[in-house]
């Protein structure tokens, strides 16, 4: 059995902050991303993109980026609004919601561009 | 009014509650049981026994019955089938009417519909095995606190399962002691931690010091992660008053979620500490120590799904469910059919899963069936791939038993969940590739890593003793 490691998370740290799911994976690259805007799109979720300097994450609300994409089915679509979101707010982390209208929640939720200081 | 003067004597059963001609109303109660009769006595008599022991009757006539219309209130007994596999064993059918039972009282109906009747002599056997409740009955009964939707609001916790674990040693630790198991396995990454349920509050860890040095843990690795965190404390108590007090002083610490035992405390307590929990914004975890004392056994008792519906109606957020793949009992396709039960608004009949009628239970809100016992990441593709998102998957050994400690338990479970989640939504096998799966997510995370070396062995591989009714003759 390996030596014991130390787990490296600190109050001090800002990047020991994590951002639910997907957050304790290493950031995905285009393809991995596409896959779960397909499924977002697969489950018949409308995606809503929203913003938030990284320091304020815990809160509920984040800013939302225009108006959720009602009923938006293109991947292309919905990745450039990311990108778009990203471009004029560079510091914050981005997410991808998925509502799910039947169940009154959000289906899914993942941080699509990762905020400053995070990898 | 019917014929002229009263007969003393004993009739058969059946004259009066077997009544094949029946057509069940919706708004009855329905259940099926399982019956195995003593040897000789026929089978229309010994349904006809379990409906009037169960509602009106009982084993002579009495002048009584005759102010009242009997034929309104009896249970009736309207279909008889085999059960599968089984050479003297039946399906009883029984509709009651929904006016012998008392609005928003689970208490009442399985004083009724399980009281007496299972020490019934004729009987060498007998097992309920599930219920209809008409919607008009449902509609009657509190039901979940918050349910799935609020909690996952509350918890800021979207299109995963989300993570528990139970603090082990179950008995024996400090308060302050706890607390750091707690904080450990929180500020790894999980959701929730949780008390086990014969911690209530002993000598060695008093429930107003536990409550307060968990709460600090809750408070920490919340600042230290930036996710919301809860930990399930236990108010079961030995008096409803002793309970509220517990609950009381959960909320004053603003804890998020705070757990019962239903089934030792009883559905009194449970109904009024679920209608606490609504009134005062707290979620709710159902512990169900005791379960398998009644729900074990084939042949007697009640079944698992039966309980959960029970619940469900009574009020939890949470609900244990067995875990398919751990150390516990659990037939997949049975579990299945449970875990609807506690989730969906509409539980269409399906045999395959033992469910024995349509169930509606309209808006009232769902449980998160929580799979706990003897699970560790080797387990993370299959439970996603039954339980889905809506769910608790919960490691208690499995965090804690981790080489390097709780939080790398933690951190390791965590990673093992994303991986599953986003394999899942990429359109992958989980089961199917579950090696590659975790294999490759351990290749960023030591934690996990570690863990699979460190329990790649175990499995519990037992047959299941209660396994659904199958021919196999």
């Amino acid at each position: 059995m390996s030596k014991v490691q130390d787990y490296p998370s600190r109050l001090g740290d800002n990047a020991s902050r994590k951002f639910e799911t997907f957050s304790y994976l290493p950031a995905m690259n285009e393809k991995q991303i596409r896959q779960q805007v397909q499924y977002i799109v697969d489950q018949g979720y409308n995606p809503g993109v929203e913003h938030t300097e990284v320091e304020n994450a815990m809160d509920n609300y984040w800013y939302m980026w225009k108006l959720p994409l009602f009923g938006e089915t293109d991947v292309d679509t919905i990745l450039a609004e990311c990108k778009e979101c990203h471009d004029a707010n560079p510091d914050n982390h981005v997410r991808l919601i998925g509502y799910d209208n039947y169940a009154q929640s959000q289906g899914a939720s993942m941080v699509i561009y990762r905020g400053k200081g995070f990898k | 009014m019917a014929k002229k003067g009263y007969d003393a004597g004993v009739k058969e059963y059946r004259d009066t509650y077997w009544m094949p001609e029946y057509e069940p109303k919706d708004t009855d109660i329905l259940a099926c049981f399982k019956i195995t009769p003593q040897p000789g006595v026929p089978r229309e008599e010994v349904a006809a026994a379990v409906a009037a022991e169960s509602s009106t009757g009982t084993w002579t006539t009495v002048w009584t019955d005759l102010l009242t219309d009997l034929d309104h209130y009896k249970g009736r007994a309207y279909r008889i089938e085999d059960v599968p596999g089984s050479d003297d064993a039946i399906y009883a059918f029984i509709a009651y009417p929904i006016d012998l039972f008392e609005e928003g009282s689970i208490v009442n109906v399985l004083t009724s519909l399980v009281g007496n009747v299972f020490g019934f002599k004729a009987l060498r056997a007998l097992r309920l095995e599930d219920i209809r409740f008409p919607i008009a009955y449902v509609m009657t009964c509190g039901g979940p606190p918050n349910g799935i939707q609020v909690e996952r609001d509350k918890m800021n916790k979207y299109g995963r399962p989300m993570l528990g674990c139970t603090i082990k040693p179950k008995l024996g630790l400090s308060a302050k002691n706890y607390g750091r198991a707690c904080y450990e396995g929180l500020r790894g990454g999980l959701d929730f931690t949780k008390d086990d349920e014969n911690v209530n509050s002993q000598p060695f860890m008093r429930w107003r010091d536990r409550f307060g040095f968990v709460q600090d843990a809750i408070e920490k690795a919340e600042k230290e992660t930036g996710e919301r965190k809860g930990h399930y404390l236990n108010v079961t108590a030995p008096t409803p008053e002793e309970m509220y007090k517990r609950a009381e002083y959960a909320k004053e610490l603003g804890t998020p979620i705070i757990m019962h035992d239903f089934f030792t405390a009883g559905f009194t307590a449970n109904t009024g500490l679920a209608n606490w929990c609504r009134d005062n914004g707290l979620l709710l975890h159902i512990h169900r120590a005791m379960h398998a004392v009644v729900d074990r056994n084939p042949n007697h008792g009640i079944h698992f799904r039966v309980l959960a519906k029970c619940l469900r109606l009574s009020g939890g957020d949470h609900m244990h469910s067995g875990t398919v793949v751990g150390k516990l009992e659990g037939d997949r396709e049975s579990t299945l059919g449970w875990i609807d039960c506690m989730r969906d608004s509409f539980i269409k009949e399906d045999r395959s899963r033992g469910i024995f009628f349509d169930q509606d239970f309209g808006s009232m809100p769902g449980m998160l069936p929580v799979a706990s016992g003897g699970i560790h990441v080797w387990h993370m593709p299959a439970l996603v791939n039954i339980f889905g998102d809506d769910s608790v998957l919960q490691f208690g050994g499995g965090t804690l038993g981790h080489p390097w400690g709780n939080a790398a338990g933690a951190a390791a479970n965590r990673v093992a969940v994303e991986a599953c989640v986003e394999a899942r939504n990429a359109g992958r096998e989980l089961e199917k590739e579950s090696k590659e799966i975790l294999t490759s997510a351990a290749k960023h995370s030591p934690e996990l890593k570690i863990a699979m070396e460190t329990w790649k062995e175990i499995k519990f591989e037992f047959d299941t003793v209660d396994k659904l009714d199958i021919q196999h003759k």
